[in-house]
């Protein structure tokens, strides 16, 4: 009977029956002498439990898993700070013609040109929306750039022989993977607060910083959906106390072709291709984090990076064109598929498809808010333009109606919304994080408001409505705490 | 053509609820110098029947060429359904599954690639995944430092016999936090690490000794004795497998004597349904015992129940992660590679164990076949004795990057050089065959490598 539910899919392992597969996907039997050189005591003993299901069977199951999930291609996704844009089918299709597919990291450059002058040509497109001086392409995402980012910042002082600069400044809305970077690098973490407009309190920083500052690493637009106006001066701080300056990527849609981190003084910077360019994020990866560093970083950069000889021939640069380079974080070259496809975005969207993300993203941001804000609702930094996001504080329902952010997000899913980031930035209470992104026309951002209107009479009249919601899903709120007790981490038969 | 949906009215209506007479108003927070002038150096755009075109020359250009090259990244079939079912918007376009009610889908599809990871494995638990099978080796040693409660040192020992593309990832990423990679030799005959040359370690504090099987050069370790050797001086064994070989080999779970097996469970999962794609996306596996799950990084989804009581599927321990304990999570990594994951997941579901044996078998009987066509070529040998998987070393009298380019030229690649990273072997090269090569495919390569060594001597 569950099966027919269409909200439950049973477990995959539950369809298996023994004999059963899709045999005409395998490879013929072959007798057992074709692997008798396989010395018993390394063997196993008893084949792995791995589901036994037909072709058909198959993909039943996992289409109908599909159908579980909100995505772009089916739902509007105002996910703060993730940049949630229709990713373009061509990015996909072209990314995966067979020549591309099959060319394995290995072989040799006379057969990789096709693909290395695409590699070559997006390393040189970053750079000019960036403003940044040298770019390599291979961490895998932007925690991962973020990692390469701030390993080259201690190269860079250590080079100098300055070692006492191991501590990171980060201002405590920045995202989580900024202080847990540092620690990975072996960097200490100072975090500064902002003031009631959402900047960076300069008296603050200029205490903070001193010969044991490494670096800054900011985002901006920053997480509060503002943009840091005083960053010149932020610059200049830091670089007179001998630090460097970090940009989170994170919310480079919100200035792409409007200005670039390297004009305002960063030093490096790292992007997520999965954002600002629109790869797609595939259910939480794969991501891809190039990195850009101004002229002074470009020896540590990460390794490969593409090159172009005089004969006009692409080719990978390695260890013996940059000695100094803080090493390799991949196998082989990160995420290639995922370049490739950011790649095909920027060339179809041209210098001047650049400057329209920017600016319509920003439009959006700023429509939405103010239609927001006419329904009755507290941005977190009224005084201010949104930039390509911005927050709503529902302190004031929380508070009056008992009805929190989380209650709000949850209803949305009601309404066939994605829910916004909810609770992060951590420093405003009670917050929606709210990116609309370019791609959404203005029919999807009234009816998210309208929606959001509704939930909010809702809550007045009816909020156990709401403080219960979704009632239209899947499933229903689920028990987290039971799933961290309780831990249940894979199948197991039923005895 | 930034796929903007916006009519002039759209914008009309919009500006004038904002308040403002032009989108340009609303930068008005931005320092005028910082603006940008233009972008001259991002081409003009393309439309999409012109961006085809210009890929299809691209990938044209690199052309298909008969591939002998493994060294981490193997080329298997791929059934349609694999990448058919994995492009669907559900799966492609969506993000990590923050808000389970809206993404059971991805959640559950998760919980079962957990289910097979884990059992291909034999180990207890396994995260959602990691980027690659280097970065999952440069995280288990991070891991084995929190996790092994008897060793303080941080040194890691990471036989030559480990990828060295793995090694230098570990390096360049836990070498920030004062880990220390030792190499350990190998025995020139077998290509094997020796438990012997472990010995001098004995009575010191070391925190891991890494495993590879198959090793780097296709050859198989024995590992039930470096395994006991690892524990019986408290040291953690941190294994590196390739998911195809699993299906044959024995699990690192059920590695030694004791029944106690490996400790961390890591590599690149590639193999199961992932293309070549010149080196990624790919994704890292990672599996391990249960009472060290507290100590894996990464994502990991756990089933529990609704308020109704019904089954459903959400992310769990996050108290791990980045976004909860910031500067003193597990790891920075904040993704895993869902939609890698998602491929694997259907791959392994389409093979099954019958079908992922007979891909394993099928693809060592070829390289069987490749190394004995190899090896009947005058001056050519197998460069080590013992048994292998899939891959294997074999020496030549001469140096192997010429014969490689005139291979090239007649559309083979032929295998790795190796003496580079192993200059001690000679002229050495790595070969690999699997399922998708035939007997002809073989034969061509035979005949090209005659071609190439003939003309070589002519060249002389």
């Amino acid at each position: 009977m569950r099966a027919q539910d269409k909200d439950h899919e049973k477990v995959i392992f539950e369809y298996s029956h023994p004999g059963r597969g899709a045999t005409d996907q395998w490879p013929q039997e072959l007798p057992d002498s074709a692997t008798a050189d396989l010395p018993q005591k390394l063997r196993r003993s008893r084949r792995a439990q791995l589901p036994e299901v037909s072709e058909l069977e198959t993909v039943r199951h996992f289409t109908r898993l599909s159908h579980l999930n909100f995505s772009i291609d089916t739902h509007f996704y105002p996910l703060g700070s993730c940049t949630m844009k229709y990713n373009p089918k061509a990015c996909n299709q072209y990314a995966m013609l067979p020549e591309l597919l099959g060319r394995h990291p290995l072989g040799p450059e006379s057969h990789g040109q096709g693909f290395l002058a695409c590699m070559y040509e997006l390393q040189e497109m970053l750079k000019e929306v960036t403003g940044m001086q040298g770019v390599a392409l291979s961490p895998m995402a932007g925690a991962h750039g973020e990692f390469a980012g701030v390993a080259m910042i201690r190269a860079y002082h250590r080079s100098r022989g300055d070692l006492a600069r191991n501590e990171i400044i980060v201002p405590e809305a920045a995202h989580g993977t900024n202080p847990a970077t540092a620690t990975m690098c072996g960097c200490v973490v100072r975090e500064i607060p902002v003031n009631e407009e959402g900047d960076i309190d300069l008296e603050t920083l200029k205490a903070a910083v001193g010969p044991n500052t490494a670096g800054i690493m900011l985002t901006n637009p920053s997480t509060l959906g503002v943009f840091e106006r005083r960053i010149e001066e932020v610059a200049r701080i830091v670089h007179a106390a001998g630090g460097l300056l970090y940009y989170d990527g994170a919310n480079l849609n919100a200035i792409l072709g409007k200005v670039r981190p390297g004009d305002m003084g960063f030093d490096v910077i790292h992007m997520n291709l999965h954002k600002t360019f629109s790869t797609p994020h595939g259910g939480g990866g794969p991501g891809a984090g190039a990195v850009g560093v101004s002229a002074r970083l470009r020896p540590f950069l990460p390794l490969p990076i593409v090159g172009l000889d005089e004969g006009n021939r692409y080719r990978w640069l390695t260890e013996k064109d940059l000695p100094q380079s803080i090493g390799r974080l991949s196998a082989f070259m990160g995420n290639a598929g995922v370049l490739l496809r950011a790649y095909i975005y920027m060339r179809m969207l041209g210098r001047e498809g650049m400057s329209q993300v920017g600016e319509y993203a920003t439009l959006n941001a700023n429509y939405m808010l103010s239609r927001l804000k006419s329904a009755g609702f507290d941005a977190a930094y009224p005084s201010r333009r949104a930039s390509h996001e911005f927050i709503i504080t529902l302190k004031r329902q929380a508070r009056e109606l008992d009805v929190t952010a989380m209650d709000f997000a949850k209803r949305l899913l009601d309404h066939g919304f994605h829910a916004p980031t909810t609770y992060f930035p951590l420093l405003v209470p009670e917050c929606l994080l709210i990116e609309p992104t370019e791609t959404e026309s203005k029919d999807i951002l009234d009816a998210f408001v309208n929606a959001m209107a509704q939930i909010q009479q809702e809550a007045e009249q009816e909020p156990e409505r709401v403080t219960s919601a979704p009632h239209t899903m899947p499933v229903r709120r689920l028990d987290d705490v039971r799933a961290a007790k309780q831990l249940d981490l894979r199948w197991k038969p039923t005895a | 053509m930034a796929f903007i949906p916006h009519t002039p009215a759209d914008v009309e209506a919009m500006l004038a609820t904002i308040g403002v007479s032009s989108i340009e108003q609303l930068f008005d927070e931005i320092p005028a110098s910082l603006r940008v002038k233009s972008l001259d150096g991002v081409p003009v755009g393309l439309n999409e029947m012109q961006i085809g075109r210009l890929m299809s020359e691209r990938a044209r250009a690199d052309g298909r060429p008969l591939c002998f090259i493994g060294a981490g990244a193997y080329e298997h079939h791929i059934p349609s359904a694999v990448w058919a079912i994995t492009t669907r918007g559900e799966f492609y376009s969506a993000y990590t599954p923050y808000q389970a009610e809206a993404s059971q889908g991805t959640l559950q599809l998760i919980y079962e690639y957990q289910s097979m990871i884990a059992n291909l494995t034999g180990m207890d638990v396994s995260n959602a995944s990691l980027y690659d099978g280097a970065s999952a080796v440069a995280e288990a040693s991070l891991m084995a430092v929190r996790a092994n409660r008897k060793s303080k040192s941080l040194r890691v020992l990471i036989p030559r016999t480990v990828s060295p593309m793995y090694r230098r990832v570990a390096i360049a990423t836990a070498g920030n936090q004062g880990l220390r990679f030792e190499d350990v030799a190998y025995s020139p005959d077998s290509g094997l690490t020796p438990v012997e040359v472990l010995k001098k370690y004995e009575g010191e504090d070391i925190t891991a000794l890494v495993i590879q099987q198959p090793n780097f050069f296709g050859q198989l370790e024995d590992v039930d004795a470096l395994t006991d050797w690892a524990h019986a001086h408290g040291i953690f064994v941190i294994a590196v497998v390739n998911p195809t070989s699993l299906a044959l080999l024995k699990p690192p779970g059920e590695w030694g004597t004791t029944g106690k097996g490996a400790d961390i469970v890591v590599g690149d999962g590639q193999p199961l349904g992932v293309p070549l794609s010149s080196g990624g996306p790919y994704f890292g596996f990672m599996t391990t015992r249960t009472e060290y799950v507290r100590q894996m990084p990464g994502r990991i989804v756990g089933r529990t129940v609704d308020l109704n009581g019904r089954e459903g599927f959400t992310l769990t321990l996050q108290a791990r992660e980045q976004h909860i304990r910031r500067a003193k999570a597990t790891s920075n990594i904040c993704t895993n590679q869902g939609l890698l994951v998602t491929a694997a997941t259907i791959y392994m579901s389409l093979m099954g164990p019958v079908g992922l044996e007979r891909t394993a078998a099928a693809s060592h009987a070829r390289a069987n076949d490749l190394l004995m066509a190899l090896t009947s070529v005058k001056g050519v040998r197998r460069a080590f004795t013992g048994p292998f998987f899939h891959e294997a070393v074999v020496l030549f009298d001469r140096p192997v990057a010429p014969i490689l380019t005139s291979l090239a030229n007649r559309g083979i690649l032929g295998g790795l050089d190796l003496s580079e990273a192993f200059p001690e072997l000679g002229y050495a090269l790595l070969v690999c065959a699997t399922e998708t090569k035939t007997l002809s495919d073989i034969n061509s390569y035979v005949t090209a490598l005659g071609e190439a060594l003939q003309s070589a001597v002519r060249a002389a």
